[in-house]
């Protein structure tokens, strides 16, 4: 694959001078420095923030980068003042049934607009791309009314069940996948005697292992840290999700005359690790759907 | 995967024959079963048709209507007409809103675009392996969740305490006060929504290596510099890219929420902050799940959806100047 990179090495090769080799080098050695530098300013705030909640009250708001003594209380006290460990289980049931649902919803229906044919499908397409430009705020309040309607304020349900109903963006980037899928696969299991939803159920669903993937982590890290919907539909403390539990303890300990702030970072530390870590295992498919995102634009 | 796959599309279409063809728009594999496959297409694509009437389109209606409508929930819904629109246009909150949002906006799409645009040529410059770790830092900051960078920099730009002013103070600069004086409280929400750009290098370094380094050879050959090689032949073939990131920037930029609540709403009570970082939508939400103005809110929704459409389609319109597509058009 052609890269800029490449072209660099290209000209290194090239040009037999020693002056341009010797200008490359140091181009290369001044972008690394200067990448350097990036990396601290951008690695700093997540350096300062685990520091912090390491520290003591008193060292709070010094300098050092390294808490000394390492104050490995703040998290017991911020896992005493706080459900915790409920509010990271409530986040990790509404992740999963709301990264599952989007994921098997979103194949099904990307498995339909590829490989069927069926009057009004490029409209209907059309229209899964034209709901993408949509604010939230458009639809948050009729949203909100219909679960009020159902019973379901101050439930876990609105949080994630939406998500059975598939969503734009994972619909279009499945589509895309099953649009360069060879006939004959689906035609072996044709012969066979297996019916449209078994050929979906063995074939296309598990077929395109990284977008799926890609589908799953995403809409993962979107529901890990969403704000929004726990505070529209949470009210009881016991049913708060991570974001909504640390805002909480936000308004709890970060103002006013009693600022705890080592509280508060221990309690963002815990609301960030798990994505973090996520991050690190699966980070070839963050990249590959951002990636994927950027080009189709 | 895009790419190539986008390619591999190009070239199968440009294929004389269908028989043997892969893969092509308004291609179906189940054509010999031409009637049961229309009933199987419908039936596989019903869960979005339900969603969609059910969350989208339903609500969509239903609030154009809230939005003639005051409503608190409690009592019955009042059909009042033009009102809300009305005073939509009195509101002094709403107007301040919509400026701090337009503010913020006008500051963080041109540069989080520069800079994104900057650190993805630094990657390019270095090599992979390199580049794909320093890829992975600048990412890191966006898979944080919003509440936590609200949190953290409600602290790091704290006048006093704060790490950021602790930083320019080594350097002899005196730091405003990004979290308390009003004229400053916006700059530091746009410096915290910097620090989450990863999401735009990693966009635009893609692109970048998608870029033929024949063209740079030969650009080589006849004695351009590198500016000049950038600013016509990087620009210019990671023009789409860019578009692409302006309009979904601009866009979320409007709607920006989680980091500003959670520093100076809900509980955080701030009096300064409460005007100078009341964003459109935190306005919005207040109206709707605080002092129950549905019908109120409902309206503002709804002129935050038409300007955004404006924006979108002033955009395109603009993009036909400078967006350059392969192949043509």
């Amino acid at each position: 694959m052609a890269t800029t990179t490449g072209t660099l090495r290209e000209v290194e090769r090239s040009t037999p001078d020693a002056g341009s080799r010797v200008a490359f080098y140091v181009k290369r050695t001044v972008f690394v420095v200067l990448l350097l530098i990036c990396t601290v300013i951008f690695l700093a705030p997540l350096v300062w923030l685990i520091s912090a909640s390491l520290k003591v009250r008193s060292e709070v708001f010094s300098f050092n980068f390294i808490p000394d003594p390492v104050a490995w209380e703040n998290y017991v006290r911020v896992w005493n003042a706080a459900p915790l460990f409920t509010w990271l289980k409530n986040s990790v049931i509404v992740g999963v049934l709301a990264a599952g649902a989007v994921t098997l919803s979103s194949s099904l229906i990307a498995f339909g607009f590829s490989s069927f044919r069926f009057p009004g499908r490029n409209f209907l397409f059309g229209l899964v791309l034209a709901t993408m430009m949509l604010p939230g705020a458009v639809t948050m309040i009729p949203v909100f009314l219909i679960w009020d309607r159902l019973g379901q304020i101050n439930t876990l349900t609105p949080l994630w069940a939406s998500n059975l109903f598939g969503s734009a963006f994972y619909i279009f980037l499945l589509r895309q996948f099953y649009l360069t899928l060879p006939r004959e696969l689906y035609e072996a299991a044709r012969v066979d005697g297996a019916n449209y939803f078994q050929i979906w159920g063995r074939i296309a669903a598990p077929l395109p292992r990284t977008a799926m993937i890609v589908v799953f982590i995403f809409e993962l890290k979107a529901s890990w840290t969403d704000l929004v919907k726990p505070l529209i539909y949470l009210q009881n403390n016991a049913l708060f999700t991570m974001p909504r539990g640390i805002k909480a303890i936000l308004d709890q300990f970060g103002q006013g005359g009693e600022m705890q702030w080592e509280v508060v970072m221990a309690a963002t530390v815990i609301l960030t690790i798990p994505m973090i870590i996520i991050f690190f295992l699966g980070q070839r498919y963050f990249i590959e759907g951002l990636t994927t995102t950027g080009m189709k634009g | 995967m895009g790419t190539v796959e986008e390619r591999d599309q190009l070239v199968e279409s440009q294929r004389p024959t269908s028989e043997v063809a892969r893969p092509r728009r308004g291609w179906a594999p189940f054509s010999s079963l031409a009637h049961s496959e229309k009933w199987a297409g419908y039936l596989f694509i019903s869960p979005w048709a339900i969603g969609f009437l059910v969350f989208t389109a339903g609500p969509m209606l239903a609030s154009l209507y809230l939005s003639f409508t005051e409503y608190d929930v409690l009592r019955p819904m009042e059909f009042i007409g033009w009102e809300n629109y009305q005073e939509l246009l009195e509101d002094t909150r709403l107007r301040q809103s919509l400026i701090n949002s337009f503010y913020y906006t006008a500051l963080h799409v041109p540069l989080a675009t520069i800079l994104a645009l900057a650190l993805a040529q630094l990657l390019a410059g270095v090599s992979g392996r390199m580049a794909h770790f320093f890829r992975t830092v600048f990412y890191v900051p966006s898979v944080t969740p919003g509440v936590a960078v609200g949190a953290l920099f409600l602290w790091i730009l704290n006048p006093h305490i704060g790490l950021l002013n602790r930083g320019l103070e080594a350097l002899g600069i005196p730091g405003p006060g990004w979290t308390t004086d009003p004229v400053w409280i916006k700059p530091g929400i746009v410096i915290m929504s910097l620090w989450s750009l990863g999401g735009t290098v990693v966009i635009y370094y893609a692109a970048l290596q998608n870029v033929p380094r024949s063209l740079y050879e030969a650009s080589r050959i006849d004695g351009a510099s590198s500016w000049q090689q950038f600013r016509h032949i990087t620009l210019p073939m990671i023009s789409g890219a860019i578009f692409f990131t302006l309009i979904v920037n601009t866009i979320a930029s409007l709607q920006l929420f989680t980091e500003v609540y959670t520093m100076y709403f809900g509980q955080m009570r701030s009096g300064t902050a409460s005007t100078a970082a009341l964003f459109y939508v935190i306005y919005l939400f207040r109206q709707a799940f605080e002092f129950f103005n549905m019908g109120y809110a409902s309206a503002m929704a709804w002129v935050l959806f038409v300007i955004i459409m404006i924006l979108t389609a002033i955009q395109l319109r603009l993009s036909k100047r400078w967006v350059y597509y392969e192949g043509g058009n």
